[in-house]
């Protein structure tokens, strides 16, 4: 990794087109300008560590088509409890009465 | 012209070329994924399936964020719109990718990296959001409740 040492004010290029400027130092907090072309994208480190967690753990949604069909009348009932057959649709109920 | 694929929801199906859309990038966390398939799923449900070929195991469920959202605006860099050989919101589809967790009422969708299609090309990309009220994890029923109550 390239290490340069700057200052308040003092910057750095990136390219032809791309400006890194110091802008203000407070504390362990440094602000940053960045001056690029609009085709560049600019953002924080972080957002790609959070997508990408939360990519992972959508892949890690182990679902099959039927729970998915459950989801949709889930979905559509806006979510509310007992949307089903109160008399006991649900294999796992029946038998205990 | 129908192209034979395997599945992790349906094993192995027939699906149109129209649906599968090149990942120049893949998908963060799964760069390595270049190519996905779009699928419906069986019933009239909202979410659809996005198929990583080649790879059976891994499918993200996906799902419009219009369909849980009234008011969702995609807000994402002109780099990204590029990528996807697209000029403006306008010219993309929106998906947004569901996680589901144990219990199913928790789902939340990811709005922060919305995946993009530009159905012309059928190129997509993860793009990432510039609305700063758009998380990786929103709520699909509480969003929903939002939106319900706003329209009384």
């Amino acid at each position: 990794m390239l290490v340069l040492a700057r200052r308040l004010n003092e910057s750095i290029i990136i390219g032809d087109d791309i400006e890194v400027v110091v802008i203000d130092i407070k504390g362990d907090q440094v602000k940053l300008g960045i001056r690029a072309p609009k085709r560049i994208s600019v953002h924080r480190k972080e957002i790609y560590d959070e997508i990408q967690q939360e990519n992972i753990a959508a892949m890690s949604s182990n679902l099959q088509p039927d729970t998915l069909k459950n989801l949709s009348d889930f979905l559509s009932g806006g979510g509310r409890e007992g949307t089903g057959d109160k008399n006991g649709s649900d294999p796992a109920k029946k038998g205990k009465s | 012209m129908l192209v034979k694929i395997t599945t992790k929801p349906f094993g192995e199906t027939e699906v149109d070329e129209k649906q599968i859309i090149d990942f120049d990038d893949g998908i963060l966390g799964f760069d390595y994924i270049k190519k996905f398939a779009i699928l419906d799923s069986k019933d009239n449900s909202p979410f659809k399936w996005m198929q990583a070929l080649g790879h059976t195991e891994l499918a993200f469920i996906i799902i419009r964020p219009g369909d849980f959202m009234a008011d969702y605006r995609l807000v994402v860099s002109q780099s990204d719109l590029e990528c996807v050989g697209a000029e403006n919101p306008d010219g993309v589809l929106v998906f947004a990718i569901v996680t589901i967790p144990a219990d199913p009422a928790a789902m939340t969708a990811n709005l922060q990296g919305p995946i993009i299609i530009n159905p012309k090309n059928r190129k997509g990309r993860q793009a990432i959001s510039l609305s700063e009220g758009h998380r990786v994890r929103h709520g699909i029923l509480d969003e929903m409740k939002k939106t319900a109550a706003r329209k009384e």
